[in-house]
């Protein structure tokens, strides 16, 4: 397609959601990824929405999410000289209650940033006289490649590969923000890889249960506008229905192998969310058969409590209670360059989106 | 995190260690010219010419050639998610 056709094809859809939402009622549509936090600033789709309609983040961003008490479990791993931390790059810069991965590693530390579970087993290889701790943290997209790298030690036999269990389930915290007295939550923008692993059937249940439309979408702005339209008419119209925006990837029944890797070594297991507190089965903990992968059994090590800097309201922004803007520390104390919470941290954090694309609107 | 981008199947690699082979088998995928190797485990059915769907060294889908190419397109417009170095820090064993 030109860019003009596509530019045209673009205002369309605009003015399609523009369409939808004439004389509808004043609704809240939450995304709950961080990319797609980070795609609708930086594509401008979040400016473009009509008054009635405000788009919020809710807890997307895997970073975002994990509790400060894991991350302390983690400095106090990644301060053991025969531990080497394997973890995805968003990581190593958010602030734990006294310590960050980052400041460890300048001590010394040996914490390696890998881009696949499947490193973190080859650093395991090669480094026979240490221990590897893979951080376990993301939801669906990223679970079934940490089952993956277990199966693989597993079968090799492998004695110095261990996880830190950090991995999150979607559905229980939707129902948990859904189950709050105050929910303002009007329909789903579902997260599209999340989607590729669970299927658009999986959110049959939100819809039906709480009468909340949910839609599938990917990552490009035509395709994020097509959802948004879609959502909007549902909204408009009453409707709770599951549509799929992003067919290209996402199939009714998802990816049941990657299901079946994550069911053989994981089974669901209350676990804590940042400021959100415990929610049961929200999270995985290692079946019995494969208990002895857990970093915490091995090093004798348990998760702190959860803990948020004075004045730091990430709890509230991931989930969409609070725009960022309403934070005392936002642009103030707390930015790209010092960041205080894991909000601005994460390059898919709503507030890091926000301080890099939509300053103005302060 | 959940980003995922896609990529061609352009050779099967065989063999492996024990614990690969327990988990499936494994590709070399093309990123428009960075090759990366890539678990086939949640996509067993691919096969070389097709165009999967990466995330963190894993196959998660099997796409349509032309969806893909348009994908790529964008994302490599955009610069979502920083790809390139991910791509270069999975082709160099992760550092």
């Amino acid at each position: 397609m030109s860019v003009a056709a596509s530019n045209e094809n673009l205002r369309q859809l605009v003015s399609a959601v523009a369409d939808a939402a004439a004389g509808a009622r004043d609704m809240a549509l939450m995304e709950i990824c961080g990319t797609h936090t980070v795609c609708l600033f930086r594509s401008g789709v979040k400016s473009l929405m009509p008054t009635n309609v405000r788009l919020i983040s809710g807890p997307g961003c895997p970073v975002c999410v994990t509790s400060c008490g894991y991350l302390d479990a983690a400095c106090e791993l990644a301060a053991r000289k025969d531990v080497i931390i394997a973890t995805y790059g968003d990581m190593v810069r958010v602030p734990g209650r006294t310590d960050s991965l980052e400041a460890a590693r300048g001590r010394g530390a040996a914490v390696e940033v890998v881009y696949s579970a499947r490193d973190a087993v080859k650093l395991a290889r090669g480094n026979p006289g240490r221990n590897v701790v893979f951080l376990a943290v993301g939801f669906e997209t990223t679970t079934p490649a940490t089952a993956a790298a277990v199966i693989e030690a597993e079968a090799a036999g492998l004695k110095n590969l261990f996880i830190l269990p950090g991995h999150k389930v979607l559905m229980p915290a939707l129902e948990a923000l859904l189950s709050a007295d105050d929910s303002a939550i009007d329909g789903f923008l579902c997260p599209g890889h999340v989607s590729v692993i669970l299927g658009a059937a999986a959110y049959r249940p939100i819809a039906q249960k709480y009468r909340k439309p949910c839609v599938v979408v990917g990552f490009e702005p035509a395709n994020m506008l097509e959802g948004i339209g879609r959502l909007v008419r549902q909204v408009a119209a009453s409707q709770a229905k599951v549509e799929n925006a992003y067919g290209v990837a996402v199939t009714e029944g998802g990816n049941a192998q990657a299901r079946a890797m994550i069911e053989r070594v994981f089974e669901p297991a209350a676990t804590e969310w940042r400021a959100m507190g415990s929610i049961p089965a929200s999270g995985l903990a290692l079946r019995g058969c494969y208990a002895r992968f857990d970093a915490r059994a091995k090093f004798g090590i348990e998760f702190g409590p959860d803990y948020e800097p004075p004045g730091c309201r990430c709890g509230e922004v991931i989930q969409g209670r609070i725009e960022p803007t309403a934070c005392g520390l936002f642009g103030v104390k707390c930015s790209p360059t010092t960041p205080v919470g894991p909000c601005m941290v994460s390059s898919e954090g709503t507030c890091a989106a926000w301080y890099k694309y939509n300053r103005r609107s302060r | 995190m959940c980003l995922a981008v896609p990529g061609r199947i352009i050779e099967m690699l065989g063999g492996g260690s024990d614990g690969e082979a327990a988990v499936g088998p494994v590709a070399t995928v093309d990123f428009q010219g960075s090759r990366v190797e890539v678990s086939l485990a949640m996509s067993p059915e691919a096969s070389v010419g097709q165009w999967v769907l990466v995330h963190a060294g894993f196959a998660i889908a099997v796409l349509d050639e032309d969806e893909a190419r348009q994908t790529w397109e964008y994302l490599q417009a955009s610069g979502i998610g920083e790809m390139p170095e991910q791509l270069k820090a999975g082709s160099d064993g992760g550092k």
